[in-house]
């Protein structure tokens, strides 16, 4: 009987993919912007938008800007594709992650269209998002997104968008 | 300036988020809006390439096609997005300004039809345009 590989210690595993993350996040100024969060659970991601004043459309209600919930999708649904097309890559040591400060990563995949629909209005309060990949092609993709405040089964926005893959280098 | 467009543009110009990404309002007739929002360092989507998120543009979209609602003359005041899909067209050349036009073109007792086309300094090149419907508030 051959033997298996033994695994990696966990601590070397969530180090690689907590760098990788936050590299493909951190020089994305935008989302420093928007002060989105990402939170990650194995391969899933969590985005969540912190409230703050400056995301605030109508201040009589108040409600959180459309423009606020349409950018925080599309980062939702940017971040979900790059990050799962690059998954396999970091696991199989293709990604050369040796060095977490200076990881190099695929182009981000480029926003053809971006459809949201507002469910609800937004609270003044917090909003997550997950997006799910409906379909991811060598050159085109198709993403879903949902988000919610309060309760995850009532979501106050969802979008589908379409992007172009980054090429892969040959 | 009749007094909806006035309240309009007062309220359009105080709108947090529209204020923390650099907007302008620069005309608000009859249901056509114009702003623009000037590059800034902060709004990149794309590191490599210096180029705005498409977000960003989003929010401007969204701004504009609201503020064509507004100022309709049937439309009574607040409005709300119901959906608005977005295309982009080209990258925005960056440092350079992006300016939207929105046309709310028709009108109904409950929805507002707005269409978009956002440009950069070459205006006859669009970077994305966008088609919305907004709701409209019962006259009661």
């Amino acid at each position: 009987m051959s033997k298996r590989p033994r695994p990696e210690p966990v601590q070397v595993v969530k180090q690689r993919r907590d760098a990788v993350l936050n590299a493909l996040v951190t020089g994305v100024p935008y989302i420093q912007f928007l002060g989105v969060e990402f939170e990650r659970r194995g391969d899933e991601l969590t985005t969540v938008m912190p409230f703050r004043d400056a995301l605030i459309g109508n201040p009589l209600l108040p409600a959180l800007h459309g423009g606020a919930t349409a950018a925080f999708l599309e980062v939702t649904a940017i971040i979900t594709l790059s990050w799962t097309s690059i998954w396999e890559d970091m696991e199989s040591g293709v990604l050369d992650v040796s060095d977490p400060d200076n990881v190099v990563l695929p182009r981000l995949p480029k926003t053809i269209d971006f459809t949201v629909d507002y469910l609800r209005s937004g609270l003044p309060r917090d909003a997550y998002a997950r997006a799910q990949i409906v379909r991811s092609g060598r050159r085109y993709a198709s993403v879903r997104v949902e988000a919610w405040q309060d309760n995850r089964s009532r979501p106050y926005a969802a979008a589908t968008g379409h992007f172009v893959m980054p090429k892969k280098p040959a | 300036m009749n007094e909806k467009i006035k309240f309009a543009r007062q309220f359009i110009q105080a709108l947090p988020h529209a204020v923390s990404l650099g907007m302008k309002l620069e005309e608000l007739e009859e249901g056509i809006a114009v702003i623009s929002m000037p590059y800034d360092e902060k709004l990149i989507g794309d590191p490599e390439t210096g180029v705005v998120h498409g977000g960003a543009v989003s929010a401007l979209m969204d701004t504009c096609c609201g503020a064509a609602v507004m100022s309709h003359p049937s439309n009574p005041a607040g409005t709300a997005t119901i959906d608005l899909r977005i295309e982009y067209l080209r990258a925005a050349t960056p440092g350079q300004t992006i300016t939207t036009r929105a046309h709310c073109y028709h009108v109904t007792r409950s929805v507002a039809f707005v269409r978009a086309t956002a440009v950069d300094e070459d205006r006859d090149n669009p970077v994305a345009s966008a088609t919305g419907t907004f709701t409209v508030e019962d006259k009661g």
